[in-house]
């Protein structure tokens, strides 16, 4: 199932010790995702805004303006031929009763009304082939256009976003929240409105066939509110009971599943079964008594409606009897009572289907709606080549070199060499602005040296590196790179100017080729090669099956974890960027792998500016100087042999002496 | 043969499930009859004089097969909901429990994310399939026989217009259906591959904000988000095909009954009030197709997950102690490896283990160190079983471990997961897993022996603290003295750690060793490490190497001897003056 823990970094991950308890909650929870329950539970959900959620959707339907006006007209001609058409069997009895009287009928006037009546369902049918075909391109065109400007806007979040949501919450926009939008868009708005026009044309008509019938009508649509809201409510409590246990034995499932390796060893599936069945149980008892009542309302309503005609068919001979209706009047008056419990129930279902929708549309706009990453920054990033003169000019070719252009209030220009000097002074920072995280830190790296941060989970390693990519903004203090302030650098360049690699390594589905192009999209297949050879992974991936095209499928599962690593190093070395950031990047790979990629790293490190991240301390040994963190604040600093010769914390953690934990 | 053993799911909910359909044809012949009333009352009531009492009284009778009607179809829901949750009840205690009794190598075949779509998604949709199924299934075909009947009843020769309707009707909603499938499972597929991008980078946002390819993922979803919507667009564009041939079949059939009945009329073979009754038996035949082909089109959505379901309730455990002797304990905590050979594939030419052989006498620590990809973490699962060996043997105690009940052979063999879970609980009882009915003593004496009983002391409610679902409030370290308390509870003859402190500091773990020494002298305690100091101080260290045994031999001898382990030792050693 998906991962919906996010990459937290480590400063955010959730610790027991002192944090009040969270109030009392059920002991399973399904993840929220798209693997969610049925989802019937979502009929409960009301919008908060719904005219300004209505408003926004219509923006989308904008595009689809002339297929829509040919939709709502002939929305209005099949319910309009479907009233009128049913009245039709008032002529062809009374033209019936008329004839059966006479010895030699005329049938002229027979004949006239079935095909003038023919040619009416023709009609019908083709405007509401019409109506379906365009509502299908309209509701997919929409569905379409939201989850691309979903996934657009996604991208254009800033990471604490993703830090306080789940990939399970995420996705639910995707396949929840857009579901019902789609279902309301070709479904339940269309049978709404068609509904509504039908329940309008069918009492008209019906008044207009006979008043004294009608009074039956209005009885027994009190009736039928009554049943709606009576049995509407209960089943609402019912549903949501459902939801909960079910949302529990889904959570159990996961937990245990997931742990099923852990039950094998324990021989703990005698207690896993019967803990299941427990669990199992209690949903099957609240299904079932959601389910009841769901499922009665069709029966209700479908009798309630036989009970209606019954009646109308009674009341109506007795008015006939009494010569006050003819025989054609009561024909079709009882089609009518047949074609009106049927749109009354689809409003009262259809409702509640569109208040749901627009709640989850509200969703997918709340998401949209969260501001996206700011940036202000006007420094670029460029390519350069050195004029005949000394000077730096921008190029449009890819050369290598590259320099920040700087723009001038009177609108010049200058540019400033990429070079890969970075400082923090007295920087300030908290993923939550009342628990600082950084306090007061400063440091330099001078072009191609090797920074290294160690220290315990929780110091604030993995925060530094954020921040100098402007994943988070810093509360307090400055940060320069080549002497430029990074917020004034626009972002996508800072990180363009810069390469990652994670702990996590994260691959695409794809090609290995194109996963390591990913550093750099207009590599050429040669530098591709060049990069895993210098990452030492050339090897292994040549000896895949269909060597550098070997398809890597859900995130490159079918490699094992060093290898990833690998190909996230050569992925990284594309790019080749004056700045490399190693969070953790070898600890999934063996030290005497490691040492066998240490020369490509070497190389891959060779005057560029590095900050290492790692737990183990050979890998930052060689660093220019090595930062020892705790608490948020730089305690020691120096490079390896200073570092020893201090006999501080680092050399209590080189030698086994201090948990590092 | 899926679907039977999925039926047989019905067990002890079995009389609801046969109530559900009987109230159903209960609903539908007392629904059918009503429009036959109507002849009555224009018939006999109108055209026959026969009064207002006889109108009245025919139309009680009316409401009251409504009412009765009425009933049956309440009762036949709560039926059909007792039965439908009882089943999907059972369907997921079956699979669940299938899943318990799964070895290693058939969770590997399945993956744990396929298994839990199975046991939460699949039977979701088996069960609404199910539902609908035990409802419609009877109503449609019951109502569309008795609904004919009541037709022919009325006037044979006039029913012979069904006879074109229905099956025109019936073969072109099946041709729609069959056609449409296909492109129903295209577009499945489509939207999975869809949310699987999303998935994918969402998984992966560091990486795409870092590199800024936020461009690059967007271009890439269009052309996935416009698959779906033309996938969509082909298989519903034949779907809604389904309405307006409905409609042309019944308008069709009502043009057709009002000629040909106005005709017998005014022959005087047929009177009014039977026409007006014939009329409505068409809205009842031809909704109940309707409702057929609705019904198709569920089962269709529900075959793949019933497949997926079947695969899950098909596979064979296949590793089970039916040889084996109940009244074998484990003696000692020896362990022979004996020409062993191991392959997960289970194929000559794809041997992950070749060639094993080495002996281990009870109470020794061994090390086992080896690169990644060594087959370390295989060699020792094959000890407590959770693997059988492709050739060879693997013996505990002097005996084959396939002699063993598996029971008594894990109750013996303690290990700790390379991958480890806790479970949503208290750490007391995430503890007890170990040992169901260890006392407070004994509990405190594994924590402390795992090196765990300070930090838990250190939570504000200690050994009551609970866990959330996954054990995600502890770190990774603590977790992992967590994973080794509750195996050193058993007081096992062998315990087994595979890479188990690798996130526990050095002095931890060092710890953690040395009271492994004091507490459990007798046990046999195997250890994969990554460092070599973990293991440095044991009787013996198996250096692997791609699957096969490269050295056996103490630190020191294997120091002198052994090329693989001298460069894991250099590589971590480089430095330290």
């Amino acid at each position: 199932m998906e991962k919906t823990r996010n990459n937290v970094p480590d400063e955010a991950a959730p610790r027991l010790d002192g944090a009040p308890k969270s109030a009392p909650k059920e002991k399973y929870q399904m993840k929220p995702g798209g693997r969610g329950p049925g989802g019937r539970g979502r009929a409960l959900e009301k919008p908060k805004n719904a005219i300004g959620t209505t408003k926004r959707l219509l923006a989308y339907l904008k595009e689809f303006r002339l297929q829509l006006v040919i939709v709502a007209i002939t929305l209005i001609v099949t319910a309009v031929t479907n009233v009128v058409a049913t009245y039709f069997l008032k002529p062809i009895f009374n033209d019936l009763a008329e004839m059966s009287g006479q010895s030699n009928p005329d049938l002229s006037h027979f004949i006239e009304t079935l095909l003038l009546l023919g040619t009416i369902y023709l009609v019908s049918i083709a405007s509401s082939y019409l109506y379906s075909r365009l509502m299908l391109n309209i509701s997919t065109g929409v569905l379409r256009r939201v989850r691309i400007d979903l996934f657009c806007h996604m991208q254009s979040l800033e990471m604490r976003f993703y830090d306080s949501h789940t990939h399970g919450e995420l996705m639910s926009h995707f396949t929840n929240d857009t579901d019902t939008l789609r279902e309301m868009i070709s479904n339940s708005l269309p049978q709404g409105i068609q509904s509504l026009i039908t329940i309008v044309g069918v009492f008209g008509m019906m008044l207009y066939l006979s008043w004294q019938l009608t009074i039956l009508v209005l009885v027994m649509l009190a009736v039928i509110f009554f049943i709606i809201k009576k049995i509407g409510g209960r089943s609402a409590n019912y549903f949501i009971k459902q939801q909960r246990a079910l949302s529990q034995v889904n959570g159990f499932i996961e937990e245990h599943i997931e742990g099923q390796r852990v039950i094998k060893v324990f021989c703990h599936e005698p207690q896993t079964k019967q803990e299941f069945a427990e669990l199992n149980e209690q949903w099957r008892d609240a299904a079932a008594n959601a389910q009841t009542f769901g499922g009665v309302m069709g029966p209700i309503m479908g009798n309630l409606s036989h009970v209606h005609y019954a009646a109308t068919a009674a009341l109506g001979a007795a008015l006939a009897i009494s010569g006050i209706l003819d025989i054609g009047t009561i024909a079709s008056f009882l089609q009518y009572t047949r074609n009106f419990s049927n749109p009354v129930t689809q409003i009262s279902q259809q409702f509640n289907n569109i208040l749901s929708a627009l709640a989850g549309a509200e969703r997918i706009f709340g998401l949209i709606d969260v501001p996206s990453e700011s940036d202000t920054g006007d420094v670029v990033l460029v390519n350069t080549e050195t004029a005949q003169d000394g000077t730096l000019r921008e190029s449009v070719k890819h050369t290598g070199h590259w320099a920040w252009k700087v723009p001038h209030e009177d609108g010049g220009y200058e540019y400033v060499e990429v070079r890969g000097d970075v400082r923090f002074h007295n920087v300030v920072f908290g993923y939550d602005p009342e628990k600082i995280v950084l306090h007061n830190v400063s440091l330099y790296a001078k072009p191609g040296q090797k920074i290294a941060f160690v220290g315990s989970t929780g110091a604030g390693k993995t925060t530094i590196t954020n921040l100098l990519n402007r994943f988070y903004e810093i509360n307090e203090g400055t940060i320069t790179y080549d002497g430029l302030d990074i917020r004034r650098i626009r972002k996508e360049d800072l990180r363009r100017s810069m390469s990652m690699v994670l702990q996590d390594t994260h691959l695409f589905t794809g090609t290995v080729r194109e996963n390591i192009r990913y550093g750099r999209l207009d590599a050429t297949d040669e530098e591709i090669v060049e990069a895993a050879k210098l990452a030492n992974a050339d090897f292994f991936i040549s000896h895949l099956p269909r060597g550098y095209d070997t398809v890597l499928t859900g995130d490159g599962s079918n490699l094992s974890q060093g290898q990833r690593q690998l190909i996230a190093i050569a992925r990284a070395a594309v790019a080749n960027p004056p700045v490399l950031i190693l969070d953790e990047a070898t600890s999934s790979i063996d030290t005497r792998t490691e040492k066998l990629i240490e020369q490509g790293m070497d190389t891959l490190m060779e005057g560029r500016t590095v900050f290492v991240i790692a737990h183990r301390l050979s890998t930052v040994r060689n660093s220019s100087a090595i930062m020892v963190l705790e608490h948020g604040e730089i305690i020691e600093r120096g490079d390896h042999d200073d570092l020893l010769a201090q006999h501080g914390r680092y050399y209590a953690l080189y030698t086994g002496m201090f948990e590092l934990d | 043969m899926v679907i039977r053993k999925l039926l047989s799911c019905v067990g002890k909910y079995k009389a609801a499930a046969i109530l559900a359909p009987i109230t159903i044809i209960l609903e539908v012949i007392l629904e059918t009859q009503i429009p036959l009333y109507i002849s009555d009352i224009v018939d006999t009531g109108i055209n026959g004089g026969a009064g207002i009492a006889y109108v009245l009284e025919v139309g009680g009778k009316m409401i009251l097969m409504a009412v009765l009607s009425m009933t049956c179809g309440i009762l036949s829901a709560k039926f059909a909901a007792v039965a439908g949750t009882g089943f999907a009840y059972n369907v997921r205690n079956e699979i669940f429990n299938k899943i318990q009794d799964f070895s290693f190598a058939n969770i590997d075949h399945f993956s744990t994310p396929s298994l839990i779509t199975r046991l939460t998604t699949d039977v979701n949709m088996v069960q609404m399939a199910f539902t609908s199924c035990i409802r419609m299934l009877v109503r449609a075909p019951v109502m569309l026989v008795m609904a004919t009947w009541m037709a022919v009843r009325i006037n044979a020769q006039l029913s012979l217009v069904f006879l074109v309707a229905i099956p025109l009707l019936g073969v072109s909603l099946a041709l729609i259906s069959k056609n449409a499938m296909p492109r129903f499972s295209a577009m499945f597929k489509k939207y999975d591959a869809l949310n699987a991008s999303i998935q994918e980078t969402l998984i992966a946002i560091r990486v795409v904000k870092a590199f800024v390819r936020g461009e690059h993922e967007i271009e890439k979803f269009e052309v996935s988000a416009t698959d779906v919507q033309n996938a969509q667009k082909r298989a519903e564009k034949l779907i809604i095909l389904n309405g307006p041939i409905m409609q042309f079949a019944m308008y069709g059939c009502m043009i057709a009954v009002s000629w040909f009945g106005g005709i017998h009329i005014l022959e005087g073979t047929m009177t009014t009030g039977l026409l007006m009754s014939f009329i409505s038996y068409i809205t009842q035949i031809l909704s109940s197709l309707m409702m057929v082909s609705f019904m198709f089109v569920m089962i269709v959505m529900a075959r793949t997950s019933i497949q997926r379901i079947g695969e899950v309730l098909y596979e064979v455990p296949d590793i089970n102690d039916d040889h084996a002797s109940a009244a074998l304990q484990v003696e000692d905590g020896s362990i022979e490896f004996d020409h062993v050979n191991f392959s997960y594939a289970k194929k000559e030419d794809n041997l992950t283990l070749e060639n094993i052989s080495f002996r281990i006498n009870p109470g020794e620590t061994i090390g086992i160190i080896g690169g990644t990809g060594s087959a370390k973490s295989t060699l020792v699962q094959l000890i407590p079983r959770l693997y059988d060996v492709y050739a060879g043997a693997v013996k505990v105690g002097g005996h084959d471990v396939r002699e063993y009940k598996i029971e008594n052979l894990r109750e013996a063999v303690a290990m700790v997961l390379q991958v480890n879970n806790l479970f949503a609980g208290t750490i007391r009882e995430n503890i007890c897993w170990g040992k169901a009915d260890a006392t407070d003593e004994e509990v405190e004496a594994a924590c402390r022996a795992a090196q765990a009983h300070d930090f838990i002391m250190s939570f504000p409610d200690g050994y009551e603290t609970e866990l959330e679902q996954g054990g995600v409030n502890v770190s990774g370290g603590q977790k992992q003295r967590l994973c080794i308390a509750r195996a050193l509870i058993k007081k096992p003859k062998i315990i087994i750690l595979d890479d188990s402190t690798s996130a526990v500091d050095v002095a931890t773990d060092a710890k953690i060793r040395q009271q492994l020494r004091q507490n459990l002298k007798d046990t046999t305690t195997i250890i994969i490490a990554q460092r070599v100091t973990s293991i440095a101080d044991a009787d013996k260290i198996i250096v692997m190497n791609d699957g096969r045994i490269d050295a056996i031999g103490t630190h020191e001898e294997l120091m002198k001897t052994n090329r693989i382990y001298r460069e894991v030792y250099e590589s971590q050693q480089k430095g330290v003056a």
